[in-house]
């Protein structure tokens, strides 16, 4: 169904011993949306994504991505999906374009030679495709990752902190190509980040974590009105530090 | 495509990045021959020596320890050749990316087979001829009971790292070391230049635990007096079905476990 979630989350937690790193999270993401999932180290954001991305098994609650539940069905599901990080690396030795070859057969993408091709044009990689991964810059790396996360034309694509370690103008590019192909694939995004302009930039919609629980929502727009603040990093910055929106320090 | 087209596709897309990784790496290359080669050099030269003492009647006796020397690589190299291909993703921090693709556990395992295999034939086959170029020792003369000699090895060898395996996804980079100890440390079950009968009662119940053991009586059955020990073959092959089926279900209950602990997206950390 067209209308149904990209993502629909129900309660879902993850607990480990007596320390529980995500409680109670639900959201439903819709197709083409771009979000943004938020909150400062140790809020459980990765927990979340490993969780969306079956890499890790819920405590409690349920995930169901593109219509597959992922306790049950999860290899239906990431066929249709895909992930970057600059902390999860493609191997060094290999070249680019090897690289990207062994996740378009991991992915089954037809004619992967053409698809690649034109990863290569898109994202300004010809002139790297033979150079082997390790070598390449912060900049290369990211477009390279992004190049993977883009093989199999996903449906959902999930981005943890996709422009860390980037000079500006490397972020901003891919800040931009990033806008462009959402608006020309329809793909929805979940972007976890650090980076509030570029969450206030690409996210219509933004998850606030706190400890591992859901703790405000919204646009950015509303969420910097709800908290009246000037901008999204000040909002991130009373969540962090307690305050309740519209200035309130928390008990 | 059918599932079936996409799983082998799969599978293929972690061969070729194995198979990539050695195109671009000659050393590795020569890594996989080194140590049956080394080991082959140094038997073939104790059996030339012994059988010089013995004014030739050693013969025999040296083409059961070139044989054993041979067939044990066999096993040796299945094994690390699995659990080393799957170290190298460990390495090279790439099963994040792994874990999260359409890649299915079992598919995992059948591409890490392959790569065992095409690892074991690189490091073991050069061994085989220089054995019969040095020291006259043809393996193969001993006739196409060779071919399940080497699969009974192989299949013993993917057990081993299948539970090796499972201990890397407990224990991460703490387990690294069993990919390269586990099985030398069963060398002296595995009877591979003795037989049976030489260990105390008790070990000999632990070796006919062991597909190798059977094998290599099988071995000594076919080089000393030429014939095929039916009963031990298929002992080896049957207790391979079970180790595989035993450690195979280890290693994907390790698989969920990790994927409940969250160890599958820091392993190696």
């Amino acid at each position: 169904m067209r209308n149904d979630p990209v993502i629909q989350a129900e309660g879902l937690t993850k607990r480990y011993g007596d320390t529980t790193a995500v409680e109670g999270l639900s959201f439903r993401l819709p197709r083409g949306a771009t979000w943004g999932l938020l909150g400062g180290n140790g809020a459980g954001k990765s927990t979340t994504i490993a969780m969306l991305l079956g890499l890790l098994v819920p405590s409690a609650g349920r995930v169901t991505v593109l219509g597959h539940d992922m306790a049950r069905d999860r290899f239906a599901a990431l066929a249709r999906m895909n992930f970057s990080s600059p902390y999860v690396a493609l191997p060094h030795k290999l070249s680019v374009a090897e690289n990207l070859r062994v996740y378009a057969h991991l992915y089954g993408v037809a004619r992967a030679e053409r698809r690649i091709a034109e990863l290569a044009a898109e994202l300004h990689l010809e002139d790297i495709l033979e150079r082997p991964a390790g070598q390449l810059s912060a900049g290369q790396k990211t477009r390279v990752a992004l190049a993977k996360s883009l093989i199999n034309e996903p449906e959902l694509l999930l981005l943890d902190e996709p422009t860390a370690s980037l000079d500006p103008d490397t972020g901003d590019w891919v800040r931009g190509w990033l806008e462009r192909y959402r608006a020309r694939s329809g793909c929805a995004i979940l972007l976890a980040s650090h980076n509030m302009a570029e969450v206030e930039r690409l996210c219509g919609h933004v998850l606030m974590m706190k400890r591992g629980q859901l703790v405000a929502e919204g646009s950015p727009a509303e969420l910097v009105s709800g908290f009246g603040r000037d901008n999204l990093e000040d909002v991130f910055l009373d969540i962090a530090r307690g305050r309740q929106a519209g200035g309130e320090a928390a008990a | 495509m059918s599932g079936a087209q996409l799983a082998a596709r799969r599978v293929w897309g972690l061969v070729y990045r194995h198979l990539a990784l050695y195109r671009r790496s000659w050393p590795r290359l020569i890594e996989l021959m080194y140590w049956p080669v080394l080991q082959m050099l140094v038997w073939g030269f104790v059996t030339a020596y012994l059988a010089g003492v013995q004014q030739n009647t050693g013969t025999v006796a040296a083409g059961v320890l070139l044989g054993g020397v041979l067939l044990w690589e066999v096993a040796l190299r299945s094994q690390m050749g699995f659990a080393l291909s799957f170290l190298e993703e460990v390495w090279s921090r790439n099963l994040g990316h792994l874990f999260v693709s359409p890649l299915r556990p079992r598919e995992l395992v059948a591409g890490l087979v392959v790569m065992s295999t095409l690892r074991m034939l690189v490091g073991v086959l050069p061994a085989v001829g220089l054995a019969w170029l040095l020291y006259g020792f043809g393996l193969f003369a001993l006739g196409p009971v060779v071919v399940l000699f080497f699969a009974a090895l192989m299949m013993m060898g993917w057990a081993v790292a299948l539970g090796v395996t499972a201990l890397i996804l407990r224990h991460g980079a703490g387990a690294e070391p069993l990919a390269w100890s586990v099985l030398f440390g069963l060398t002296p079950f595995a009877c591979v230049f003795y037989p049976v009968s030489t260990l105390p009662v008790p070990l000999q119940w632990v070796a006919s635990a062991l597909p190798a053991a059977h094998v290599f009586e099988g071995m000594r059955a076919a080089v000393l007096e030429g014939r095929v020990e039916t009963g031990h073959l298929l002992a080896a092959f049957a207790l391979d079905g079970l180790w595989l089926l035993l450690l195979g279900r280890v290693f994907l209950g390790q698989f969920e476990a990790a994927r409940r602990s969250g160890a599958l997206s820091n392993i190696g950390e």
